[in-house]
């Protein structure tokens, strides 16, 4: 099984028209994903690719049934795109957008807490999901991914997420669903989310968890897994060399005030019961030992 | 970004904030019109992004003509922890009766907004976090929702704010959110918020950082850019919209996203080195972009190897291995490079760079490995 995501998810893409979503959207097709249709107002009755496109997300769900959507446009329409999905009734939204303002981030996460419960944002600024052999929402490249599991992957950074995807497939242990729940301030979905998906879902045997600096989501997640989490996690922490009072990339990604140092968040994981790893190499080893013992 | 204090008390200004009345100097000649138009008493204080310059002499109290020109020579052109102090503020000086403190920030924990009132203001508000927390009183505010007049109050009342004072810091609390929000700043910070004999309540600090991410709606952010304190190498990176922040170390970094770059300057250090930045390229990056990071790194005289570390997703190693072609083409770098490629197009990638034959180009298969080798690089060049 898969979390949040699988063979059976139809999906539509709000910006398929532009570039960007042009091309993630029809690799995600190619990969084997339902994509249904696009959404870019004004553009409805149109086709990319034989792939519909729809005026708004009501239209492509009454027409589609989707239940799922990617989201792949600018930063200043990104807010309003995922309120959108939300009130037409979308379950599961991936934004990919990069630098959306944390106010309109706050904002949108605070929205869907009181009025959409129902509904799953991961991201913004996030590469996506991917249950390898399913579906793949999202700009990941499916092919460094392994199907068959039985390893769950979560991790804020996109380019460690392929890193983990990589350090497995190339041992020969696939995965169940790669979930990169991204860097910002105000990610939809977190850590503990995942956490709990893959310690629900029977396929999953052990999950591999990316972290980095900044914010205290890890070490929440360290409490959460000390109490609700029965299968090996394997864990690293990006940002150890990382000076205080710096951004490191990611909005989200900063030491201050002594909190959200990587020393305290892989302290927090190892008096878990995680396994710490010192780099994302170490950790593929770990899993792979962990895997074969299984 | 962050701003300087005449700047936050600029960015108040427009939210109604009440500062005192003031100017800028950058040097001695225009300090002392300043703090003529100011009126004596007068307050000069150091212009830099960094805490404790009141303890470094960044600030004078001046009251005539020629301690306001003693005051702007010795403080122009101090060295405060490594910041050199090349403007001025000065503004009339305020009789102070109390000091409190004022905040908001984001809350990532319970992703809500975070006003923070304390009666005891003007000293390090982390020190009284860590000495005497229940003086620091808090309130999570939804963006839904926002704050209201009466919910200001009743903060105030809890932080212990004098009587007097508690009209008006309402109505600071108040319109310092909406600089935080509309305003979309990530910190809005008041230390100290004064209470005068006179019974007035106003900001006499401004600690402002803005949201980079919301500049496309704030054309009046324009006037803050250009004077920030990056240094030369962070300036040349910001031109050519590279993620870069200069390090002390020896080893150039050059990665694709913020996660890989961070765990590249992690593995340097774990097999023995240091690296002197961090840079990371961004999703997608072309030949283009890699071609301006190595010209970044190359005008940094603390690097002795530099180290490519890309992982292609929506990246593609060829052509960042085009980037490093082209670059090399038209720069001469002045240390060896060694490049680790993985992902899409990894193959295409390792095979354009065999082809070009490039001297000082070292090509590894693995992230530790690339580390590795680029430290022993480091420790030949020491050994010579």
């Amino acid at each position: 099984m898969s979390i949040f995501v699988d063979e059976n998810t139809k999906v539509i893409v709000q910006g398929l028209t532009g570039s960007q979503g042009k091309f993630h959207g029809l690799r995600n097709k190619a990969y084997g994903t339902k994509v249904v249709g696009g959404v870019t107002p004004g553009k409805g009755g149109t086709d990319v690719e034989g792939v519909p496109v729809f005026d708004s997300v009501q239209d492509a769900v009454a027409a589609t049934g989707a239940t799922a959507s990617f989201i792949v446009v600018p930063p200043k329409f990104a807010p309003e795109a995922i309120l959108e999905a939300a009130a037409a009734g979308i379950g599961f939204i991936v934004c990919i957008t990069e630098y959306i303002p944390a106010k309109d981030e706050a904002m949108v996460f605070n929205v869907l807490r009181r009025n959409y419960p129902g509904t799953r944002l991961l991201g913004p600024n996030c590469p996506g999901i991917l249950s390898p052999g399913k579906c793949n929402i999202g700009i990941t490249s499916g092919d460094i991914a392994l199907a068959g599991g039985p390893v769950g992957i979560v991790s804020r950074s996109g380019t460690l997420t392929y890193q983990a995807l990589n350090e497995l497939s190339l041992k020969g242990v696939g995965q169940t669903t790669c979930v990169g729940i991204g860097g910002d301030p105000v990610p939809g979905t977190t850590f503990i989310d995942c956490l709990a998906a893959f310690e629900q879902d029977p396929e999953t045997k052990a999950v591999l968890m990316f972290g980095e600096i900044g914010g205290s989501d890890e070490e929440k997640a360290a409490a959460f897994i000390k109490e609700n989490v029965t299968k090996p996690v394997v864990s690293y922490i990006a940002g150890v060399t990382a000076p205080p009072g710096k951004k490191m990339g990611h909005a989200g990604a900063i030491v201050s005030g002594g909190m959200g140092t990587a020393q305290a968040k892989m302290d927090a994981l190892a008096e878990a019961g995680v396994h710490v790893a010192r780099n994302p190499t170490e950790a593929g080893e770990i899993m792979v030992d962990i895997v074969k013992g299984l | 970004m962050d701003l300087f204090e005449y700047q936050g008390k600029q960015y108040f200004a427009r939210y109604d904030i009440p500062t005192s009345p003031g100017g800028v100097a950058d040097s001695v000649g225009e300090a002392i019109e300043q703090a003529k138009a100011a009126g004596f008493p007068a307050v000069v204080k150091a212009q830099v992004q960094v805490g404790g310059r009141g303890k470094a002499g960044g600030i004078r109290l001046v009251n005539n003509e020629q301690e306001a020109k003693e005051a702007a020579e010795f403080i122009l052109g101090l060295d405060i922890k490594g910041h050199v102090v090349k403007r001025l503020w000065i503004e009339h000086a305020s009789d102070i009766k109390k000091e409190y403190y004022a905040s908001f920030t984001l809350d990532r924990n319970a992703k809500l907004h975070l006003a923070m009132v304390s009666a005891k203001g003007g000293v390090d508000i982390e020190e009284v976090a860590d000495t005497d927390p229940e003086a620091i009183k808090r309130l999570h505010i939804n963006p839904i929702d926002g704050i209201s007049y009466d919910q200001a109050l009743e903060l105030a009342k809890s932080a212990g704010i004098d009587q007097e004072a508690l009209e008006g810091v309402a109505d600071v609390l108040v319109k310092l959110y909406e600089c935080y929000t509309l305003g979309d700043a990530d910190l809005a910070e008041i230390n100290p918020l004064i209470l005068t004999p006179q019974g007035k309540v106003h900001a006499l600090d401004a600690k402002v950082t803005l949201d980079d991410a919301a500049a496309f709606r704030h054309p009046e952010w324009e006037v803050f850019k250009g004077v920030s304190e990056l240094d030369g190498r962070e300036r040349l990176a910001k031109e050519k919209h590279l993620n870069y922040i200069g390090l002390e170390g020896s080893v150039g970094i050059i990665a694709n996203g913020a996660g890989l770059a961070m765990s590249t300057l992690d593995v340097v250090n774990q097999v023995g080195g240091t690296a002197a930045n961090f840079l990371d390229l961004g999703g997608g990056a072309g030949a283009d972009v890699m071609s301006a990071a190595l010209e970044v790194i190359n005008t940094d005289d603390r690097v002795e190897v530099v180290l490519v570390n890309i992982f292609g997703g929506i990246t593609r190693c060829d052509e960042v291995a085009k980037g490093i072609v082209d670059a090399l083409s038209s720069v001469e770098m002045r240390s060896p490079i060694v490049i680790r490629l993985d992902g899409t197009n990894a193959d295409e990638g390792r095979r354009i760079l065999a082809d070009a034959d490039l001297r000082g180009v070292i090509i590894e298969k693995t992230m530790i490995g690339a580390a590795k080798r680029a430290v022993e690089i480091v420790d030949e060049g020491a050994s010579k």
